[in-house]
């Protein structure tokens, strides 16, 4: 670097700097759809009241939010220990066929206490094993993480593609999937239990997973910030080599980061099994386990940041969706690119913004180690 | 010629077909990973690729400037990631990743708004595409036993697109170890720091590997949408630039073996699509999904030393700081 960069005060980091990235993205794909031949700005409010304002939106928000908040923690805590685990996608897969295990054939005979519990379990350890494979190989065969777990997604795609058409399809069904799971095993909808409490809301996928997620939420803060474990994974992530002098065993927090990564992204399947489909069905992942990319990064690996970068692109989602029945020629697809704009800016560009704003706010604002020399 | 030997010839066939697309991208990878840029948008740039070829030879009715255009857009793309990666020395897994997602998008958003078939791409005529290449004297060689249906089968009737691949794999086997250019590429992605003290740029080395990763990429890319296809599908690329770049890592980072490795993964796509439903001798039926599945376990297993060793350039993923 040539001039000296002031530091960036925390309150830009945290807020202003992912603003400004998602401004830009917003731009730039705003840009594409004048190009295309129609209103970014039509098209932005089609979106937000899609999202947010008709009937049942909020709801369908809220639940893809839910999604993205089990696979966002999952990369973050991984990448608090310097770990890429790109094999959210595989392992939230994986992950629906515990859950789908537990639900179809051992629920049946379970009374609900133990069925959900056990199937949401369940959810969680299939994706902690999808993940710590990967980390086992990372930490004692010296396999590239990023590799092993691109591989990973591709063979949890194999093994269950066989599965669902294989052993695990329904009998009389023409399309790849389980039966369906039983009732002692679904997640209750959030519209029953509001109107348990009497405040009646429209129809939506959303189901009690949310409140799951917001738990978990804590749960990684106090892991991460919290206990000897937490202060271990980040240590490593700093430093490894100084984490190994201080007596930190690496390899197996290496290994077990990748388990809890795992297992978050893995318990992302309850939403989808145990609470909407009620059956494992081909590719129920969508992409999710991607966006948990993006939404880490914009999110700051921090619980908070993520639920925030999470109802954000639950908005995209549900926005975006919006978009197919509004326009001809835009569709949710656009989510996508504003995803990879994203996931380009928060990311790999994260460092463009970074000098420019803080010499600008620090012509602005006095630091106050500046009045102190 | 028996059946057995016919059916074999066939699922040569086709997995030289099937293997085209993994050689131009593993060679693209080959120039990036060597030069030091991990390049896990290889998928991105070959979907990029495919679109624009056979928009262009759509609306231009000429499937070379689809190729060219098809290059042009997939170097865009691997500038996009030099940019990140190698100017602003971001994370280039983040970035790779970020240009796969960002071709998924723009592929589709684009063709939608341009052709208004749902993301597709109109039917490619005879005149738009490539067809295949009859080799000269193939009725002559037809009366040779053996030889001559080999000869027709599976050395001619390419378009050619596909002898392009294969040439491509001597021509980056020269670069990388015949030139000047090779040499520095090579030591750029080993040891950045003594090609920078030789006065040599190693942004401007790394920059002319990505365009080069970019051209085999985008020839590829038209080779999937204009040669072995007639059209785009949204998602077309399917999984092949990751096959690809587990080849480059199965051919421990050399073209010769990342060729044979290319070769294989072909091979158990053609053979499974031939397989399927079919019981083998001593094993029995094999699910195609194992086959299918296979060039990743493979790989998995080679990266973690199980079977060979892999040696990745030494400087790979690193940002180079002066």
């Amino acid at each position: 670097m040539s001039a000296v960069t002031p530091p960036l005060p925390r309150w830009a980091d945290v807020f202003l700097l992912p603003l400004i990235n998602l401004l830009v993205a917003l731009s730039i794909c705003g840009v594409i759809i004048l190009i295309i031949g129609e209103n970014p700005w039509t098209a932005l409010v089609v979106m937000l009241k899609g999202a947010f304002v008709f009937p049942g939106s909020l709801g369908y928000t809220l639940y893809y939010t839910t999604n993205f908040i089990f696979t966002g923690l999952a990369v973050a805590v991984a990448f608090h220990a310097m770990m890429f685990n790109i094999g959210g996608e595989g392992q939230a897969y994986v992950g629906g066929l515990g859950a789908g295990l537990i639900g179809v054939w051992l629920a049946p005979s379970l009374p609900l206490l133990i069925a959900l519990p056990l199937a949401v379990l369940m959810a969680g350890l299939f994706g902690a094993i999808w993940g710590i494979i990967p980390g086992y190989l990372q930490a004692k065969r010296g396999s590239h993480i990023v590799i092993t777990t691109i591989m990973f997604n591709f063979i949890a795609a194999s093994l269950m593609v066989w599965l669902l058409a294989g052993p695990l399809m329904e009998l009389g069904q023409m399309s790849p999937r389980t039966p369906s799971i039983a009732e002692s095993s679904e997640l209750v909808k959030m519209k029953s239990i509001l109107a348990f409490f009497g405040v009646e809301t429209a129809r939506s996928p959303l189901n009690l997973s949310f409140v799951i997620a917001l738990i978990v939420s804590f749960g990684v803060w106090v892991l991460i910030w919290k206990t000897k474990f937490g202060y271990e994974i980040r240590t490593v992530g700093q430093n490894a080599e100084a984490a190994h002098y201080a007596g930190i065993n690496v390899s197996k927090i290496v290994i077990w980061t990748l388990a809890i990564s795992g297992g978050l992204a893995g318990l992302m399947s309850i939403n989808e099994v145990l609470g909407v489909q009620h059956r494992v069905i081909l590719n129920f992942t969508a992409g999710y386990g991607f966006t948990g990319i993006a939404v880490a990064l914009m999110g700051r690996n921090h619980p908070v940041g993520i639920f925030f970068a999470s109802l954000l692109f639950g908005a995209l989602y549900q926005g975006g969706a919006e978009l197919d029945f509004e326009f001809k020629s835009i569709t949710r697809e656009m989510v996508l690119l504003i995803q990879g704009m994203i996931i380009l800016f928060s990311g790999a560009l994260a460092y463009m913004f970074n000098p420019p704003l803080a010499r600008l706010l620090a012509k602005f604002i006095k630091p106050k180690e500046n009045a102190d020399v | 010629m028996s059946e057995f030997a016919l059916q074999l010839l066939y699922t040569f066939d086709g997995t030289l077909r099937l293997a085209t697309p993994l050689i131009l991208c593993a060679m693209a990878g080959i120039f990036s990973e060597r030069s030091g840029v991990i390049d896990i948008s290889l998928e991105g740039k070959l979907l990029t690729g495919a679109f624009v070829a056979a928009a262009v030879a759509h609306t231009s009715g000429s499937p070379w400037l689809g190729v060219l255009a098809a290059i042009a857009a997939s170097v865009t793309m691997a500038m996009i990631h030099g940019f990140a990666c190698i100017t602003h020395r971001g994370n280039q897994v983040v970035s790779g990743l970020a240009i796969n997602i960002l071709a998924s998008g723009l592929t589709v958003t684009i063709g939608i708004a341009f052709f208004k078939q749902g993301g597709q791409t109109p039917l490619l005529g005879k005149a738009e595409r490539f067809g295949p290449n009859e080799w000269w004297f193939v009725d002559l060689f037809n009366h040779v036993p053996i030889l001559g249906t080999i000869y027709r089968e599976l050395i001619s009737g390419h378009n050619v697109l596909v002898y392009l691949a294969l040439l491509a794999v001597p021509l980056t086997a020269f670069i990388l170890y015949k030139t000047r250019f090779g040499l520095r590429l090579r030591a750029v992605g080993e040891v950045p720091a003594a090609v920078d003290s030789a006065g040599v740029s190693v942004t401007w080395l790394r920059y002319r590997a990505l365009i080069l990763a970019g051209v085999f990429c985008g020839v590829a890319g038209a080779y999937l949408s204009t040669g072995q296809g007639a059209g785009f599908v949204r998602e077309m690329s399917a999984g092949k630039g990751y096959i690809a770049l587990a080849a480059v890592i199965f051919g421990n980072w050399r073209p010769v073996p990342a060729l044979l490795a290319c070769f294989l993964f072909g091979f158990l796509e053609s053979a499974s699509s031939r397989l399927e439903g079919v019981p083998l001798p001593l094993i029995g039926e094999v699910p195609t999904q194992l086959m299918l599945a296979l060039p990743y376990i493979m790989t998995v297993l080679l990266l973690a030393g199980f079977i060979g060793k892999a040696s990745p350039p030494r400087a790979i993923g690193e940002p180079y700081i002066k």
